[in-house]
């Protein structure tokens, strides 16, 4: 048991990983990108044709990915979500949705149905683990993504709170319009933002295709986990991605160990009677918030 | 102001529910319904097959867009019900139910089980109940995988419906279908015309002011949640019918709440001839580039996109803009005499 809660954390920083950016995009824009799961397949694809097809070291197939990534995410901002935001709450999800379609299918036109993975690429250190007193072994790449979560969660706490472009953002989320008396132009910096979501994408991706192997469909699953590890966490909370990310990924492996389906099933289950439980209990939704109010990025409404 | 302040002021228009176009369109829709119901005794089993699935289209595209047009609720997990229907048709046909009454068996079971889901999804809002559905989704889709009878992914058929020659089975399943679209667009349009489809109208437009005007906002959304929940469970049940074969991945997949979009964001969102119009243009871009695969699916997404930024009230928005015509009208329509009107055009002038 103790095994599976050990290996559900390790999880949960993967989860947090590919959460931070849905969350981020959600508190600065107040859009759900449909298409989330599907850009983090689509670097992983990148990444995968870079180093696998272009002979390129890893390092440097993951730089031009991020790179590429940050543009294509400035792109979506300024081309399409700018364009259907104005048209009300609703249209975003379905250009998203739209978006994630093309990504979907123009990859598995591209490169088939075969699974892929990156484990190819990083050689033993899909594998190695260290021996924990009682028998229990920890992988060393669930532990460097873990580190890698709390590395960048930190680091984009550290931007928004430190930088102009991050006052920049939280000053947008607050209040578009206020921020756009004060000089701030809402579009620039919701871009920014974008491409700063989709670097966290990147990261995700390649974390992805490394522990795992994907397919050009993968990106549907992983938005449900991105999403609900967001919303257990409380949405719109940088830190809450890591809290609700390791609830799932708890739920996860031991739902894995009792049932074949249980990974899985667990973890929607865990996801939705959490959202029951604060139907009926209001309280319990503040509550990663209020444990996390020190350190929580962004405040909205009367949590400042 | 109200309606009849309009009436009294002097010189002012009258106000009307139905214009000569649109007397015509609902006369002229009935006749086709009459008509269709002659399609098997004179078409080939390929022809009804097809007019079958559009019937299912139909449902889908005016059930999706109840929701979302009216309702303002977005969801990406629709195909649970569609699921549902196939899996409740299954399961009462195993029980020895009579395969053609398990159909709208299922239906009403799939409506009872989305009350009371209505009142957990319904708290969540805009990205959320989207997303949240989807999450229903596929947390039913596993349960159901776990169900003996249907064998993991293996699935299942509707043996029972061997009982029946080909060919009266075919009918039989054509006739069910044209009869639920033909009640499920009926009682749509009923409802819109109703006291609550003024309700549905103002919560579409406005919500907070629909709120503040006295308008029970979730009583309302709850009934379209609900009447979706049942429609969409019937089209899955229809289309089990149809194909026979039950595998759980085909019915829970999200491609079809990707067809359920394009249908009425292409059709136009939030207008009952809209959906009809969506749901036909997709049948007939399926039956032309279907076969193209994944490039068709690209097609549908890249449609989808476009519409959605640039034509977000669809064709039959667009339509209506220009030229002001309403086949099915659900609202009301202010004629102001030519005074008015032309005073109001010089004004825009202006």
């Amino acid at each position: 048991m103790i095994n599976q809660i050990l290996q559900g954390v390790m999880l949960g920083g993967y989860y947090a990983l590919i959460a931070c950016g849905l969350a981020f995009m959600f508190s600065v824009m107040r859009i759900i990108n449909l298409a989330h799961g599907s850009l983090a397949v689509a670097s992983a694809y990148l990444i995968f044709v870079l180093t696998e097809k272009a002979k390129l070291p890893l390092a440097a197939g993951f730089v031009i990915a991020m790179i590429a990534m940050a543009i294509v995410g400035w792109l979506i901002q300024r081309l399409i979500l700018d364009r259907s935001a104005r048209g009300g709450q609703l249209l975003p999800i379905l250009s998203t949705f739209g978006l994630s379609m093309v990504i979907d299918n123009s990859l598995f036109e591209q490169f088939g149905a075969d699974t892929r993975s990156l484990a190819n690429a990083i050689g033993d250190l899909s594998w190695a683990s260290w021996e924990l007193p009682g028998g229990i072994y920890l992988g060393k790449l669930p532990v460097l993504i873990f580190a890698t979560a709390v590395v960048l969660l930190a680091s984009l706490q550290l931007m928004l709170s430190h930088t102009t472009l991050g006052r920049a953002i939280r000053a947008t989320a607050e209040d578009p319009d206020t921020a756009g008396l004060m000089g701030i132009d809402a579009a620039k910096v919701n871009a920014a933002a974008a491409a700063i979501a989709m670097v966290t994408v990147t990261i995700a991706g390649m974390f992805l295709a490394m522990r795992a192997t994907f397919e050009p469909y993968s990106g549907a699953p992983q938005l449900l986990f991105a999403f609900e590890a967001a919303v257990i966490g409380g949405a719109g909370s940088l830190w809450g991605t890591l809290i609700g990310g390791i609830v799932l990924g708890i739920a996860q492996t031991v739902g894995a160990s009792l049932h074949p389906l249980g990974f899985l099933i667990a973890g929607h289950a865990v996801f939705l009677v959490i959202l029951l439980a604060r139907l009926f209990l209001p309280d319990l939704g503040l509550l990663p918030a209020k444990l996390l109010n020190r350190t929580k990025f962004l405040y909205r409404g009367d949590a400042a | 102001m109200s309606l009849d302040t309009i009436d009294s002021l002097p010189n002012a228009g009258s106000v009307e529910r139905w214009t000569r176009s649109s007397r015509m369109a609902v006369w002229g829709s009935m006749i086709v319904l009459v008509g269709l119901a002659f399609v098997p005794a004179a078409f080939g089993a390929g022809a009804v097959d097809r007019m079958t699935a559009l019937f299912i289209y139909v449902i889908m595209a005016a059930m999706w867009n109840a929701l979302a047009g009216f309702g303002g609720l977005v969801s990406v997990g629709q195909q649970v019900f569609f699921g549902l229907g196939a899996y409740f048709t299954v399961r009462l046909a195993d029980k020895g139910v009579d395969p053609f009454f398990s159909i709208v068996l299922a239906g009403v079971i799939v409506a009872a089980i989305s009350y009371p889901l209505s009142f957990a999804m319904l708290r969540l809002k805009g990205g959320e109940f989207a997303i949240g559905m989807w999450v229903v989704s596929a947390l039913t889709h596993l349960l159901v995988n776990l169900d003996g009878l249907i064998k993991g992914e293996t699935g299942t058929s509707l043996i029972s419906l061997n009982a029946y020659a080909s060919g009266d089975r075919r009918a039989i399943i054509f006739w069910l279908a044209l009869a639920a679209m033909a009640a499920i667009l009926a009682s749509l349009f009923v409802l819109l015309r109703s006291k609550t489809g003024a309700a549905i109208q103002a919560i579409r437009d406005n919500e907070e002011a629909a709120q503040a005007l006295g308008v029970n906002v979730m009583g309302t959304k709850r009934l379209l949640f609900v009447l979706a929940a049942a429609g969409i469970g019937i089209a899955g049940a229809l289309w089990l019918a149809s194909a026979t074969s039950f595998q759980p991945k085909t019915y829970f997949s999200v491609q079809w709440t990707a067809y359920m979009i394009f249908m009425v964001l292409v059709g136009g969102i939030g207008t009952f001839e809209g959906a009809i119009l969506g749901a036909l243009i997709f049948f007939v871009i399926e039956t032309w580039f279907g076969s193209l695969g994944v490039w068709y699916l690209i097609g549908l997404g890249l449609v989808a996109l476009i519409f959605s930024l640039f034509l977000p009230r669809g064709l039959w928005g667009a339509i209506e803009n220009r030229f002001g015509i309403s086949l099915m009208p659900v609202g009301y329509r202010l004629n102001l005499p030519a005074k008015i009107t032309k005073e109001k055009a010089q004004r825009q002038g202006e």
